[in-house]
């Protein structure tokens, strides 16, 4: 290996029925199936306490498993501790060794990987080439800002070309604005070198951006996988409609069923949209605020509650028989006032029926 | 590349299996008298000299046929040599053989002693077996270890811990070690009080000797003598209870005073550590004593007789309390720097003054740690063994009744063994009511939010007293260390006070001849026996420590609580107590250590293990954990990560660890007094035996030269772990947040 490009030796990661218990019954995950493609960004995302950073610990073997098996690459790894898994994790505070120089740190993993010393080396300063920290390899961490040392541990992780690269909300110790750029970059990066990557974060925007693929998990199982897309626009129930992006969620009954396109009807207002194998009947839909038409000729009766204006768009809360929504509207020259009368409908695509 | 986890190359039980069969073939079995690092043994007839001889050459010339079912263990593992570690049988066959040979060693080193059967029975089965063995050597001990860590091999690869070697081997050792040192010795002390004369066992002689007069005697009342252990219970009590109140006081001056050397006063938390307990006593002597300067100034003044009211109850009692005060000041200190400003700010803005402030918050803060400076100086008193030998007159306490049923005219074991029996349940309850019920008690844990607030003052009308009390105190504890050093320049005190070096002369003179100095003082062999003794202890005393802080705060496991309980017991040991255990324990096979150097070692590792043990967990606890995790996930293993990332980080804690236990070592008298032979005497016992020939010029000259050894160790210590900070702080200060 006198090449030291970083390469990829990407691997899937299989969930089959895991458990973790803490103590005798704190149930931590909950017989959970998952299946990460090699080469894909999966988010695991949910609120706090959901079970999503325990279930990166036990792909990096930091926690094992109560029960189910898991499996990195075909093979069963479910009793095999950290230091056996070819796995590598960038952690919440980063856990630079203070010690240690940025070289130091990211040769840290390698020298244990049997390269020798000058291998290491190359290896190493290869490795904060590609995060962009070239020159900065003599630096003690305490001497860098916080994105770099951010940048620091992806490269100490990345440069063992990891069967699977794991990253605990390593955005959530950055501002604002620094996280959209090194999300970015870490986005960049795995697309370029095709690494599995797990990820965990409790921020659905951030999700939304890196993502392949999302798992949303709640109390300890899962609550839906899909890519972003399908998330955002098919959410399967209230939970995960409301976790990711804000959902209106709106009583309605389906009163024809065509196929695989369901009528329903919300005071007399009809819209066609998805069936999702319902059958007639009430049920409930979810709309997102920018799915919302405000001021058409038919539509729902509603009252304007609220108007606020955030500078790109109108935000409306409107109330009605149907109970209460959240609107916003591109026009901001003519804003309607409170207490006008309007009437709202839908976009042609957006709304959604939810399994309850 | 990395390694493919089925490996089956194991360069650890490959150690192991070596070091076995080392210690079974090449090293001599048995103790050597000469020690095995004079090497006097290669020509002494080695290998085949039963003396010297290795286990295998003595089964090979059919002695000690009982060693050979140890081959078959020591031949197991080779087995698996070439097997994964994932197969059960690897696992099985390691905890078989790792069992069966620790087990084999143990069973075979107690029934065999020194005059052959240990146990009657084996004698009626088997016949009188005229052959006898001896303690267990090195070639013995490598073998035991190397059976050890087999069976914890074994354990880890049936997926204990995860399957992590170094872990489970590191509980073994430390479990093993503290069982032989700490338990073993304990539980033969505990037999002995039930020993009769002929060697039976009965339990009227332990009641006899339990409800014996002078352990619970009540005379004192009508003016007969008190017993031992109601002696020592008051005299432990008032100790704790004058220590926490001095403490608290010299507490509340240094945080909530404008008192102006407040430095000094910190200076004062230095003093017990490097201090022999008995030299306040010596100090006390030179004041009060019957040719003391204040008993001689009085008796001119007034013309009285100058009387002995110091040997006794009130001598130990003062000198205690001014050994023990500064302890209970410094665990004060902490509690009260700790209570939260803000609590206080808080209350002072809802309107209470600063007297109702005191009474209302922060007192009840404080609470427990009063009572925690109370429990540390009533085992304190206890435990203390040096003041009441110098001061104690008729007044018997525990600690030097132990002492003298075992040394003195009465040799007497089994009373020896009662006494340290009491003693140890007055210390161990002390113990477990710290443990149990101010363990949960603290109300000072720093939360880490921002605490920018100020201590208030203390209100007025408490502020004055306490300050007398603190300056009249502190004024006393100088007087008292300035008569030590005094008192080692004066010619023979109260007698003749010209000033003269010759104690210093006696004791420390060197001549330098053609071949070298010669070191002609009287001191110079228990002064170098002691630090040699220290040095060996500290780094081993710190490993232990550290090894088992890391297991503690790090890694969970079954039976955690209890392993920590055991660990930190030994503090709660009186030394006395340790001292008697530990000959009743290591004069026979098959551990006999007795007499030499290696049980002072092994005395002082495990009197102030829980020293390091303190400071390991005190500093790897503010290491954040994901710092270990990074460096699993990163591929290196647990000893690797204990090697490269926790101890580089815990530089100063090792530091620490290392300093204070070489400085304890070499003050330590309680344990040591029972421990020393003619060949490894110590200082303190060397000084104590000076004292007992009422040579008080030379006792306290050497008293003086081992205070300033230990105050420049921990001046070096305090420099060099200053650095380790300093040098810290300057790469934060250049770091750039942005």
């Amino acid at each position: 290996m006198s090449d030291s490009k970083i390469g990829s030796k990407a691997a899937p990661v299989r969930f089959e029925g895991v458990s973790k218990l803490f103590g005798k019954d704190v149930v931590a995950v909950d017989r959970i199936d998952l299946d990460v493609a090699a080469g894909k960004l999966v988010t695991l995302l949910g609120p706090s306490g959901c079970g999503k950073t325990t279930t990166l610990r036990m792909i990096a073997g930091l926690e094992m498993a109560s029960a189910g098996r898991i499996l990195i690459g075909g093979r069963d790894v479910t009793r095999l501790p950290a230091t056996d898994r070819d796995v590598s994790m960038v952690f919440q505070s980063y856990a630079l060794f203070p010690h240690m120089n940025v070289l130091e740190n990211v040769m840290y993993g390698l020298t244990f990987s049997g390269f020798a010393r000058d291998e290491a080396r190359s290896r190493a300063l290869h490795g904060l080439d590609l995060v962009g920290l070239r020159g900065f390899d003599g630096r003690l961490p305490s001497e860098l800002s916080g994105g770099q040392q951010q940048r620091v541990a992806v490269a100490r992780a990345l440069v063992l070309e990891p069967q699977v690269l794991l990253f605990d909300e390593p955005l959530s110790n950055l501002d604002a604005k620094l996280r959209r750029q090194v999300r970015e970059d870490i986005r960049a990066i795995q697309q370029d070198l095709g690494l599995t990557v797990v990820y965990v974060t409790h921020d659905q925007e951030e999700a939304l951006a890196v993502s392949d693929e999302i798992v949303v998990m709640r109390n300890a199982a899962i609550a839906q996988i899909g890519t972003p897309r399908q998330l955002f626009e098919a959410p399967n129930d209230r939970f995960v409609a409301d976790f990711i992006g804000e959902a209106n969620l709106l009583a309605c009954t389906i009163v024809a069923i065509d196929g695989q396109t369901a009528t329903i009807d919300i005071e007399g207002y009809r819209h066609d949209l998805p069936s999702r194998g319902l059958s007639e009947g009430p049920a409930t839909i979810a709309v997102r605020p920018s799915r919302l038409r405000i001021g058409d000729d038919r539509g729902i009766r509603a009252t304007v509650a609220k108007a606020t204006y955030v500078g790109v768009r109108m935000e409306y809360t409107l109330t009605g028989a149907f109970g209460q929504v959240f609107a916003v509207h591109e026009d901001v020259d003519a804003p309607l006032a409170p207490g006008a009368e309007v009437r709202m409908g839908f976009a042609a695509k957006g709304p959604v029926l939810l399994h309850e | 590349m990395r390694e493919e986890p089925e490996k089956t190359a194991h360069p650890v039980l490959i150690f192991w299996i070596l070091a076995g069969w080392v210690g079974f073939g090449l090293l001599p079995w048995y103790m050597v008298e000469d020690g095995l690092w004079s090497f006097d043994w290669l020509t002494g007839g080695y290998p085949f000299d039963a003396d010297v001889a290795p286990a295998l050459f003595l089964i090979g010339q059919g002695e000690k046929l009982w060693l050979a079912p140890l081959l078959l263990p020591l031949a197991l593992p080779l087995l698996v040599l070439r097997r994964a570690k994932n197969d059960p049988i690897y696992a099985r066959i390691l905890i078989l053989a790792g069992a069966l040979g620790f087990g084999w060693m143990i069973v075979q080193g107690f029934s065999i002693g020194i005059r052959g059967f240990s146990f009657a029975w084996q004698g009626a089965l088997f016949g009188d077996l005229p052959i006898r063995q001896f303690g267990m050597g090195y070639g013995a001990m490598i073998c035991a270890s190397a059976f050890l860590f087999l069976l914890t091999q074994g354990v880890a690869a049936r997926g204990a811990i995860n399957g992590d070697v170094f872990v489970v081997s590191a509980i073994g050792g430390v479990i093993t070690i503290v069982t032989a040192f700490v338990f073993f010795p304990i539980a033969r002390m505990l037999f002995a009080a039930f020993v009769t004369e002929d060697g039976a066992y009965s339990v009227s002689v332990f009641l006899s000797k339990f409800f014996d007069d002078r352990l619970w005697g009540i005379g004192c009342f009508w003016g007969a003598r008190c017993g031992a252990a109601w002696n020592s219970l008051a005299l432990a009590i008032l100790v704790g209870l004058i220590t926490t109140v001095l403490g608290l006081c010299f507490a509340l001056v240094v945080t909530r005073s404008g008192f102006r050397y407040k430095r000094a006063l910190r200076a004062l938390t230095v003093l017990p550590i490097i201090t022999p307990p008995f030299v306040i006593g010596l100090a006390l002597i030179l004041l009060f004593g019957l040719s003391g300067s204040v008993t001689q100034f009085v008796a001119e003044m007034f013309g009285t007789q100058p009387t002995r009211w110091l040997y006794g109850m009130p001598g130990v009692l003062i000198a205690q309390t001014l050994a023990f005060t500064p302890i209970a000041f410094l665990v004060l200190i902490g509690v009260v720097e700790g209570v939260s400003p803000s609590m206080e700010e808080a209350a002072q803005t809802l309107r209470a003054n600063r007297w109702q402030t005191f009474r209302t918050v922060s007192l009840p803060l404080i609470r427990p740690g009063l009572a925690n400076a109370f429990l540390l100086g009533f085992i304190e008193s206890m435990a203390d063994f040096g003041n009441p030998l110098v001061l104690g007159g008729n007044f018997d306490v525990l600690s030097t009744e132990i002492f003298f049923a075992i040394v003195g005219a009465q040799y007497d074991q089994g009373r020896a063994a009662v006494l340290a029996m009491v003693l140890l349940f007055f210390t161990l309850s002390a113990f477990y009511a710290q443990r149990a019920w101010l363990g949960k008690k603290s109300y000072t844990t720093v939360t880490g939010k921002g605490d920018a607030g100020m201590h208030p003052l203390m209100p007025t009308g408490l502020s004055v007293p306490v300050q007398i009390i603190v300056i009249g105190w502190g004024l006393f504890t100088i007087v008292v260390y300035g008569m030590i050093v005094y008192g080692s320049i004066v010619e023979l005190w109260g007698v003749n006070n010209a000033l003269t070096l010759k104690h210093y002369v006696t004791a420390f003179s060197v001549r330098i001849e053609e071949a070298g100095i010669r070191w002609t003082g009287a001191a110079w062999d228990s002064f170098w026996t002691t630090i040699s003794i220290a040095a060996i202890a500290a780094p081993l005393t710190a490993a232990v420590g550290l090894i088992t802080a890391y297991l503690l705060t790090r890694q969970s496991f079954a039976g955690k609580n209890a392993f920590e309980f055991g660990t930190m017991l030994s503090f709660a040991i009186p030394g006395t107590v340790i001292g008697v255990s530990y000959i009743l324990a290591f004069n026979v096979p098959p551990i006999e250590i007795t007499g030499t150097g290696v049980i002072l070692v092994v005395s002082f590792i495990f009197r102030n293990m829980p020293v390091g043990v303190r400071a390991g967990i005190a500093s790897m606890s503010q290491l954040d954990r994901s710092l270990d995790e990074s460096s699993l996930t990163l591929g290196a293993n647990s000893w690797q990560t204990f090697r490269r990332i926790i101890l580089p980080l815990l530089r100063p804690a090792i530091l620490a660890a290392l300093v204070y236990s070489f400085v304890r070592a070499m003050t330590a008298i309680s344990a040591v007094i029972f421990l020393v032979s003619a060949e490894y005497d110590m200082a303190t016992s060397y000084i104590i035996g000076r004292v007992e020939n009422n040579d008080y010029g030379l006792a306290i000259a050497y008293s003086t030269t081992l205070i300033f050894v230990m105050l420049s160790a921990v001046g070096l210590l305090q420099f060099l772990v200053g650095r380790v900070q300093i040098g810290r702080r300057t790469e934060l200060g250049t770091g750039r947040t942005s």
